[in-house]
């Protein structure tokens, strides 16, 4: 689990404390769910564009028109081979997360539980209302855990539709679940803008928390923790 | 209490976690001209050794009621270059070579001979779309027993009229569903779904599902795939 240091600086004998927040396993997760989220979304509009449709072929409603240029691949072919190497990476990397997390315990970090739930909403109302900062005890407070527990089930769900549109006989339990292969379909589609979505927030969330702490993401350390101040 | 440190100290720990990230810039090879493209094909490789181990050889496709089909007039048709290569119905054999015994010319008779069988499974198209449609026709397992086809080959390559190729591994060829299919929705196969005589294979994706087919050919050699696998689509795409 995380552990504290003080560090002195020699020159002004100023001593301020720092964190490891984030193992090295969490870190190397993180940044290779970058790099593979990015390709799958691409890639993936780039598929979907094939068919920008949910319903039948015959008559065909085009549901948007994606544009190329915020695609991946350059055509079905060559988006499909960047979307069918990457779900490997993506696959892996969400196993060797989840089961780090457990292995090590260090899931307590980000896990969402009941305990979490009178938390959320001090924590919406400083964010959007303009209301006070809740006083922090920990790395994550609950609306973070809200949002990372929701986030590690969003990329579950997005793997098991994936599978269910591109194995949809051999995963037909899966696809059955989904309501059927057009259904399965949607549902990947849908995860993928919730993934979006989650994103964006998390991008606002790091511009407005500085450096420190974006830089925690590479290092492991955060100094100056606002939850372990004095 | 925490333990102490100095800066400098402090700096070097988190510089060498930082060095710990470094494996990462591997993944910047897939930006790389020359080697993006072996990247992805060993990829999309992987991807299709995964689905072989994934196929079963008794597990079915799903089939639908009548109710669920979709319309012949609703089943859209794709086409490689021809609309119709204008196929001489009269005259059209289906010709067998490579390893086996009985090689040789086929007529239609000779297929609808066999047994038949009718199924309503799912045609997937690689674009995203699907219909439910209705085949009939003969297994191409009773088909290869019937030419003495050595079924421990590898594969199946499959020849149109329309100078469309495919290839299909044995295990999928051998599969109970996999038809050499002459009718849709119990009528002799029209021109635009590949008269006489088109391969319905519910446990592949629809660009395996080769119409026109004039020749089979059982082989443990591939020299090309297919047609749109040798432009870079997944050489086995099962589903």
């Amino acid at each position: 689990m995380e552990h504290a240091v003080l560090v002195e600086n020699r020159k002004t004998g100023k001593i301020a404390p720092a964190v490891y927040e984030h193992p090295y396993i969490v870190r190397l997760c993180h940044w290779l769910n970058t790099v593979s989220l990015f390709v799958m979304i691409g890639s993936g509009l780039q598929i979907f564009r094939a068919f920008p449709s949910f319903g039948a072929k015959i008559p065909e409603r085009d549901l948007i028109n994606w544009p190329k240029s915020l695609a991946l691949g350059g055509w079905l072919g060559g988006a499909l081979q960047w979307h069918l190497t990457f779900m490997w990476i993506y696959l892996g990397t969400g196993m060797l997360y989840v089961g780090y997390q457990i292995f090590s315990g260090n899931y307590r970090q980000i896990l969402f539980t009941w305990k979490d739930v009178p938390g959320v909403w001090p924590m919406v109302r400083h964010y959007f209302f303009f209301g006070p900062k809740p006083v922090q005890h920990e790395a994550y407070n609950s609306l973070q855990k809200q949002a990372y527990t929701s986030a590690i089930i969003l990329g579950l769900l997005s793997v098991l539709t994936g599978f269910a549109v591109w194995k949809p006989i051999q995963f037909s339990w899966l696809a059955w679940l989904m309501g059927g292969f057009h259904w399965a379909r949607l549902w990947h589609f849908l995860i993928m803008w919730a993934i979006v979505a989650f994103v964006a927030g998390h991008l606002i969330m790091v511009v407005l928390h500085g450096w420190q702490n974006f830089a925690s993401m590479f290092t492991g350390w955060k100094k100056d923790p606002d939850y372990l101040s004095k | 209490m925490h333990p102490q440190i100095e800066t400098r100290k402090f700096k070097s720990s988190t510089r060498r976690e930082l060095l710990k990230l470094t494996p990462l810039i591997a993944l910047g090879a897939f930006a790389v001209p020359r080697l993006q493209e072996p990247l992805l094909k060993s990829g999309l490789g992987f991807s299709d050794w995964m689905s072989k181990g994934l196929f079963r050889r008794h597990h079915l496709a799903t089939t639908f009621s009548d109710s669920q089909l979709t319309p012949l007039d609703k089943f859209y048709v794709n086409t490689y270059d021809v609309d119709d290569p204008e196929v001489d119905l009269d005259h059209w054999t289906l010709k067998v070579g490579g390893a086996a015994q009985k090689a040789g010319d086929y007529t239609l008779a000779n297929i609808q001979a066999l047994p038949k069988f009718t199924q309503n499974t799912r045609h997937v198209c690689v674009e995203g779309w699907d219909a439910i449609g209705r085949f009939g026709g003969a297994r191409l397992s009773d088909f290869l027993r019937m030419v003495g086809a050595d079924t421990t080959a590898r594969f199946i390559t499959v020849r149109c009229a329309d100078d469309y190729y495919e290839s299909l591994d044995m295990p999928t060829a051998l599969h109970p569903q996999s038809l050499l299919c002459y009718e849709m929705y119990d009528q002799p196969l029209t021109r635009e779904h590949g008269a006489p005589l088109r391969l319905s294979i519910p446990t592949k994706i629809g660009y395996k599902q080769a119409k026109y087919v004039i020749s089979l050919n059982v082989t443990s050699v591939l020299t090309k795939v297919g047609y749109w696998e040798d432009q870079g689509y997944s050489d086995y795409y099962s589903l």
